[in-house]
């Protein structure tokens, strides 16, 4: 234990700390958005829109997130005059909104491919229940089949967050100051491999938080699907 | 027991191996970045070339002992240094008091200060933290350059980049105001493609408070046979004209 290097440094990572968790939650909940449609078009019969949905969530799932990051962020340095003329140069100047724009297209797609699951899980009698009450189609979808879709997407959904926490690290390489970018810059001023350390507590206590947080959560929301004697 | 035993042995044995070769040094690892061209960087064929690779063939040919060279990301090139990974580091790595406390330095093997670049329309002439007040610059993690830029440019925003050449791909991208970096370096990407954008401003940085006494060879510490070694091995090319070779081959000034 080095209390010097604490009283340096942890504010620094606490900073960096606060900066993964509003790059994380901004893409999560951007991405939550993009990935409906997404997932609606992944579900539709149509081959052409589901094409296009499948290519897009092929390419965000099967390629590394780092050379997204890297592709968009230097990519669109290369293209700086084109983007200027459309107006949208500000956005791609700065570091940070990049790597939300990369990390939203990034979890979008596998928060679409969650949805589709979940949505298709949903036993086809209620949709014919529902039918047979005379609903049509979109409250059928959104007040019948969503919310039990949703249910038993928790999970897969707390694990992707947990992934984009971590995955959220790569942000560093751009010249964002996250947890892992203040991480490695206490590092390069102390050679002490103790802060790598911390950082990976300060990782572990936004996972175990998130954990233990959706537990409790799926204990409520599924509390009507235990038996008597389970509660 | 029987294989704790042979462990043992296998230990003992290797401990007495190292412990003969440390008497005499035949073969030196040496740990490079590759990413920092003209003095050091990959060639198409992956090779590693540069002005420091060609000092450490000269010096390993002057100390008559074998050399293999090792690519290394430069922010981790002193912790593996002290993981053994390899001997010494030749990689421009200037000689720092923070530095000093983790590993030993040989004498320099060459000097050229720090510059200020911005783009060639920039109204930038002052490049004091004062009137940098507000700007951001950019310069490589674990750099001198990023050292003296947080310590003294605390009202301009620093963007810190893993290797130079992304660095200067952000000035030429207009996402940096300015940056700052060994002049060397920067005159050799000012000559083509994304490099003349831009041009120097400012004066010469040298304060050795900050860039050091030039770029050293460093090892580990306690380390002194080695570091003597090379110590000889650079008068020696120094003397024998070998040195001003590979300088002219790189450079039209002496970087001495």
């Amino acid at each position: 234990m080095d209390f010097d290097l604490l009283i340096k440094y942890g504010p620094k990572l606490l900073s960096g700390l606060l900066v993964t968790l509003q790059l994380v939650s901004t893409s999560i909940v951007l991405g939550a958005i993009i990935s409906l449609p997404i997932a609606l078009m992944r579900l539709s019969k149509n081959r052409i829109i589901n094409g296009i949905a499948y290519s897009y969530v092929y390419f965000f799932r099967g390629s590394p997130l780092l050379a997204q990051l890297f592709l968009i962020y230097y990519g669109a340095g290369q293209m700086r005059p084109l983007l200027q003329d459309m107006g949208i140069w500000w956005m791609f100047r700065e570091a940070y909104y990049c790597a939300i724009f990369v990390f939203t297209l990034n979890t979008a797609a596998y928060q679409a491919e969650i949805l589709r699951g979940s949505i298709q899980s949903v036993d086809k009698g209620q949709w014919e229940a529902a039918q047979t009450m005379g609903m049509k189609y979109w409250p059928t979808f959104f007040k019948i089949i969503m919310p039990q879709a949703l249910i038993s997407s928790l999970r897969p959904y707390g694990n992707e967050i947990i992934l984009m926490i971590k995955g959220s690290a790569i942000a560093s390489v751009v010249t964002i100051f996250d947890l892992m970018g203040e991480t490695k810059l206490a590092f390069s001023r102390t050679f002490d491999f103790q802060v790598f350390l911390w950082a990976a507590v300060l990782y572990l206590v936004m996972v175990e938080t998130l954990r233990i947080t959706w537990e409790k959560m799926e204990r409520r929301l599924t509390r009507h699907l235990r038996q008597v004697s389970d509660q | 027991m029987k294989l704790f035993r042979t462990i043992a042995i296998a230990g003992l044995a290797l401990a007495a191996l190292t412990g003969a070769a440390m008497a005499d040094i035949t073969k030196v690892r040496i740990g490079t970045e590759g990413a920092y061209p003209p003095f050091n960087y990959l060639d198409s064929a992956g090779k590693l070339q540069g002005f420091d690779i060609d000092i450490a063939k000269a010096l390993c040919a002057e100390m008559k002992v074998e050399c293999t060279f090792v690519a290394q990301d430069w922010d981790g090139i002193i912790p593996a240094l002290l993981a053994k990974k390899y001997d010494a580091i030749i990689a421009s790595m200037s000689i720092t008091a923070e530095r000093k406390k983790k590993v030993d330095f040989t004498d320099k093997y060459y000097t050229t200060p720090a510059k200020f670049v911005v783009p060639k329309d920039s109204k930038i002439t002052d490049v004091s933290a004062a009137a940098m007040k507000g700007k951001t610059i950019g310069a490589q993690s674990s750099t001198i350059h990023a050292n003296f830029l947080n310590d003294l440019y605390k009202d301009s925003s620093i963007k810190l980049y893993g290797t130079q050449d992304e660095a200067n791909a952000d000035l030429a991208a207009g996402r940096l105001d300015a940056i700052l970096a060994d002049s060397a370096i920067l005159l050799e990407w000012m000559k083509k493609g994304d490099g003349l954008c831009c041009k120097f401003v400012g004066p010469d940085f040298n304060d050795v408070k900050y860039f050091g006494e030039g770029a050293g060879i460093a090892v580990r510490k306690g380390e002194d046979e080695l570091r003597e070694k090379f110590n000889k091995a650079i008068a020696a090319i120094l003397a024998n004209g070998v040195y001003e070779k590979i300088n002219k081959k790189y450079f039209p000034f002496s970087v001495y």
